[in-house]
């Protein structure tokens, strides 16, 4: 890979025309050279590898599976309730955020911190946990009980663990956000005549939307994968309470290698779309927030993570 | 005088317009929109937790005990140790590597190759373990060649321990590569005109300044490289005390209605999440802290 070449100086600007900027900082072959032959070696041959597999079945066997009853139903149930869960992190994660950003109250240290707990608590761990805790016998399922509605083993139990999962994206995008926008905007409402309500929904609303909606996609984007947190307390019906990353799962252990490849391989694709889905939205919420606090921001060198980790 | 007068007026509806409430929440409401937020965060955050402790502990110490001494428990604590071992260090090195040439560097295709870094956050778990399947696994493309040399990878330990790094490749690098960008170039030039090697200005210049962020990074990475249940249960095949990490076993003890053994397994992982959580918020900490100190003595001359 010709990454050194410097050679190709325009001569009117004398910009250099380079695949590499020169810089007097060494080490970038090593370092270069490492990084590709690493991503390589672990995550671009197998891909490949993956969708080469996928290609000797045929495109009409290829559809006949991915559409197959089975998996249309589980699609219906992973993707209906990620979305359910990603709205009720949308709505509940703005909410959460400007308590945690605006109000003071005892315990908010606390609470701040454990917002990232369904990052860092295995999902395994999460999924016998959130099974006990619905269980008919469980602290909240007999309390429902009694109210006759039940979470665990049923599609809600599904909606349950795909909205502990996605807590943290909402209110982790609109925090910062939150935190930065200038009192100006909301004194200069209010001196202008408009009441605690108009100032929210036509001053703060729009401020914070394009953050709130990418925490959505993300949120979205982790939840339709997801797989320890949800087998346990999903009941795994085929066709009523069964995700899809079961189904791979399932039909792996039926030794249905087509079957299996194929749809794994649709959620390849439906991923990487929603990956260029997300980063588009990013783009656009990060010039949103550029062009309103012009003044620099505050570093945060933290945020990345809950912008990368975008629907594992 | 009519200018004067308006003038005393919107002056001294100065503090009442404050007061009024165009600028804050009624206190009614402000407790209602705070008691909404702590039931829904206390329903999926602090119950869960609590529900794992009480439950692993619901017949005493003994029998906690006994569930993690358990010779599969214990088989399963030291190949989730081994399989976190070797992912962490080696995803540790090819992220300082990747912030290395991707912070420091200017190259066509950057933006393109740190989306490709990113990649496995956006795979489902089971499908990452499944492309190691397809690769490596009896029907996969390499399998016929690996059985005649006798090399296992599937449903054996280098399979667990491929998933593990596939699953959490990104963290390091992507932790560190915002702080290295940051910190430019300027000291790392400054030391290279003043004679230093690459290695003197990487050990002595880049690496004290991201410091915290490569910390912030390993401990994720080692969360998730022990936590990691998917990926790792489609390559393992789930041979109790040979291939079950602790999230395996947890799961095969969970469905034979072990429940107390299950938590107390359990408990283990979810006491090294609250621990990554404790270093995130020390580390977030000592970054606004620096921030602050940095701020006061820009000020100064």
């Amino acid at each position: 890979m010709a990454v050194y070449s410097t050679r190709f100086i325009d001569p009117v600007n004398l910009m250099p025309l380079v695949l590499k900027r020169r810089s007097v900082i060494p080490g970038f072959g090593l370092a270069f050279g490492f990084t590709v032959l690493y991503l390589s070696l672990l995550v671009l041959i197998p891909l490949a590898a993956a969708f080469l597999k996928a290609s000797a079945l045929s495109w009409h066997e290829f559809w006949q599976l991915v559409l197959s009853p089975r998996a249309m139903a589980s699609y219906r149930l992973s993707f209906g309730g990620s979305l359910v869960g990603a709205i009720a992190n949308l709505f509940f994660g703005v909410l959460a955020a400007w308590v945690l950003v605006r109000y003071d109250f005892p315990g908010k240290g606390i609470l701040d911190s454990l917002v990232d707990l369904p990052f860092a608590l295995p999902t395994a761990v999460a999924g016998i946990s959130l099974a006990t805790l619905y269980s008919p016998n469980g602290w909240l399922g007999r309390l429902l009980a009694t109210l006759g509605v039940h979470i665990a083993y049923t599609r809600m139990g599904v909606i349950v663990a795909l909205t502990f999962i996605g807590l943290p994206f909402v209110v982790r995008t609109v925090q910062p956000v939150l935190q930065d926008l200038d009192r100006e905007f909301e004194e200069a409402a209010a001196s202008l005549g408009a009441n605690r309500w108009q100032t929210f929904t036509r001053v703060l609303l729009p401020s914070i939307f394009p953050a709130a909606l990418t925490g959505f996609g993300l949120a979205f984007a982790r939840a339709v994968g997801e797989y320890g947190s949800v087998i346990f307390i999903a009941g795994n019906m085929p066709m009523r309470t069964e995700i899809t990353p079961l189904l791979i799962v399932i039909k792996l252990q039926e030794y249905d290698y087509s079957g299996a490849t194929a749809i794994a391989i649709f959620m390849l694709m439906i991923s990487f779309a929603m990956l260029l889905g997300i980063n588009l939205l990013q783009t656009w919420s990060g010039r949103q927030g550029r062009a309103e606090s012009a003044r620099g921001e505050p570093s945060r060198p933290f945020e990345s993570l809950y912008v990368a980790e975008g629907g594992q | 005088m009519a200018t004067s007068l308006t003038w005393t007026g919107s002056k001294s509806s100065g503090p009442s317009f404050a007061a009024s409430g165009a600028l804050t929440e009624s206190a009614s409401l402000r407790w209602i929109l705070i008691g909404t937020a702590l039931v829904f965060l206390s329903v999926f955050l602090f119950l869960p937790l609590a529900v794992v402790f009480s439950s692993a502990l619901e017949r005493g110490i003994g029998a906690y005990l006994a569930g993690i001494r358990d010779p599969d428990a214990l088989s399963a604590i030291r190949l989730t140790l081994l399989a976190a071992g070797i992912a962490v260090p080696l995803n540790m090195v090819f992220g300082v590597a990747a912030a290395w040439a991707l912070g420091k560097f200017d190259f066509i295709g950057k933006s393109i190759l740190i989306s490709l870094i990113d990649l496995p956050f956006s795979v489902s778990p089971v499908v990452s373990g499944f492309i190691y399947v397809l690769m490596f696994g009896l029907q996969g493309l390499l399998g016929p060649w690996l059985i005649d040399h006798g090399i296992r990878i599937i449903f054996a330990v280098p399979g667990i321990i491929l998933a593990t790094i596939f699953v959490t490749f990104p963290f390091v690098a992507r932790e560190l590569l915002p702080t290295v960008q940051a910190q430019g170039n300027d000291e790392e030039e400054a030391a290279v005109s003043l004679g230093a090697s690459g290695w003197q200005t990487f050990w002595h210049v880049t690496l004290p300044n991201a410091r915290w962020a490569l910390i912030y990074g390993v401990i994720l990475c080692n969360a998730r490289a022990m936590g990691e249940f998917g990926a790792v249960s489609v390559v393992s095949g789930h041979i109790r005390g040979l291939t079950n990490t602790m999230p395996l076993h947890i799961e095969v003890v969970y469905d034979d209605y072990q429940f107390v053994a299950a938590f107390a397994v359990a408990s283990l992982l979810a006491l090294l999440g609250l621990v990554t959580l404790a270093v995130k918020s020390l580390i977030e900490w000592q970054a606004r802290r620096a921030a602050q100190i940095a701020q006061a003595g820009g000020g100064e001359p």
